[in-house]
């Protein structure tokens, strides 16, 4: 388990970017972070990483105080950000080098998930492309079994069956002890992996629930016309009409459109939650 | 697999189980493949496919042999043309009958374009 828990922090003096910020991760979900650029994300991951330490307030990682930096913590997570440099050597040089502080590598893994990215390890990391990196980053990561996975836009800049390759490899990779926080703008990319939705605003946790409940709450319509006003509580226009969110009154659980929602969210975020407040099982 | 934009993912999976029931390419009595097995196909969270897997053993469609895994239930077949002649006539037929309506098709325009038709033996 993951606990955030009253985390204070701030870059400069006067300028706090979390206030009182609270958050408790699950093992055996994938958590899909979103937030619009500038509102956190990356700091919130480093601290949960051990890269940033809170003013005030506790970061806990199974147990390990975050800001410790623990190697017995740290051999149990894996983060891939969105921009990185990797040293001009083989991929399996890289390997031998990194691979050691992982207690849990499993090279027969790591061999399965570079076959499948069409990957090959005598080849020197910098004649890859930046989609070939990433590729061998998620592919090492995941051969690492850190319990904790963080993956910073784990699509940008995969081709279209890489993308479809990664979310096999996904489903196939979580269990019950793990936990995989994703940040992306990509939603569309991946919005059947996530289970659970955390929109980060400003430095706060404007949103955070389960896909079920959303499915089962909200509605996600591309054709406005007719709906009542009551009804609707986000509205957008798209290719001519309005489509939006309403609340989900048929009672049969509804495709969630995860760009839908963060945009309903952003602009109308308080008025979303108190309708998952105010909900009651109609019959 | 392209999801349609508005049913849950999960029903959209259990009605991709409905298909190969129907098609026979699963047969009453045989084991069926696992949870993540059809998380990795359909390229969607494990949870999601459980809700699917718990779905159909509600309907008793499919049980759970503890530590085996899923099979189809011995009246498997039958309980999925139950459920879909229930969906046909629920959802599917009233919309039907609408764009009937609305296109001045009469039930008679319907049996004598069938009859037309030898071949769809309805």
């Amino acid at each position: 388990m993951i606990a955030l828990k009253d985390i204070h922090f701030r870059y400069k003096k006067n300028k706090p970017l979390f206030e009182n910020l609270n958050l408790t991760l699950e093992p055996g979900f994938i958590y899909g972070l979103l937030g619009k650029n500038g509102a956190g994300k990356s700091s919130l991951l480093k601290h949960i990483s051990g890269l940033l330490y809170p003013d005030s307030g506790q970061c806990t990682v199974f147990g390990f105080d975050a800001s410790a930096r623990k190697p017995a913590m740290l051999e149990d997570i894996y983060m891939i950000p969105e921009e990185f440099n990797l040293p001009p050597i083989s991929l399996s040089n890289y390997v031998k080098t990194n691979g050691v502080f992982y207690s849990k590598f499993s090279n027969n893994q790591l061999q399965a998930y570079l076959a499948e990215f069409e990957l090959d390890e005598s080849a020197k990391l910098s004649t890859l492309s930046y989609g070939q990196k990433k590729k061998f980053l998620i592919a090492f990561g995941l051969a690492t079994n850190a319990r904790l996975l963080i993956l910073d836009e784990p699509t940008n800049g995969l081709d279209i069956p890489s993308k479809s390759q990664f979310r096999k490899i996904m489903a196939a990779s979580l269990d019950e002890e793990k936990i995989i926080i994703i940040s992306t703008h990509q939603v569309r990319d991946l919005e059947n992996l996530i289970d659970n939705v955390v929109v980060l605003e400003k430095g706060n946790i404007v949103f955070n629930r389960n896909m079920g409940e959303i499915s089962e709450k909200l509605a996600f319509e591309y054709n406005l016309s007719g709906v009542p006003a009551e009804e609707i509580l986000y509205a957008e226009d798209m290719h001519g009409r309005k489509a939006g969110i309403v609340k989900n009154i048929a009672g049969h659980d509804a495709r969630v459109d995860l760009e839908l929602l963060f945009n309903g969210i952003v602009k109308n975020a308080a008025g979303i939650n108190e309708h998952f407040a105010n909900y009651k099982y109609e019959y | 697999m392209e999801f349609k934009e508005n049913q849950a993912i999960y029903l959209q999976i259990a009605n991709r189980f409905f298909e190969n029931i129907l098609q026979k390419k699963w047969d009453s009595g045989e084991k069926i493949p696992s949870i993540r097995d059809m998380a990795v196909e359909f390229e969607v969270n494990p949870n999601t496919t459980m809700r699917t897997f718990n779905y159909l053993q509600d309907k008793g469609i499919i049980y759970n042999k503890r530590g085996i895994g899923y099979f189809l239930a011995d009246d498997g077949f039958e309980r999925t043309i139950a459920i879909k002649r229930e969906q046909f006539l629920e959802e599917d037929l009233p919309l039907f009958f609408k764009n009937m309506q609305l296109l001045g098709i009469k039930l008679d325009d319907l049996k004598a374009y069938a009859n037309q038709k030898p071949e769809l033996n309805v």
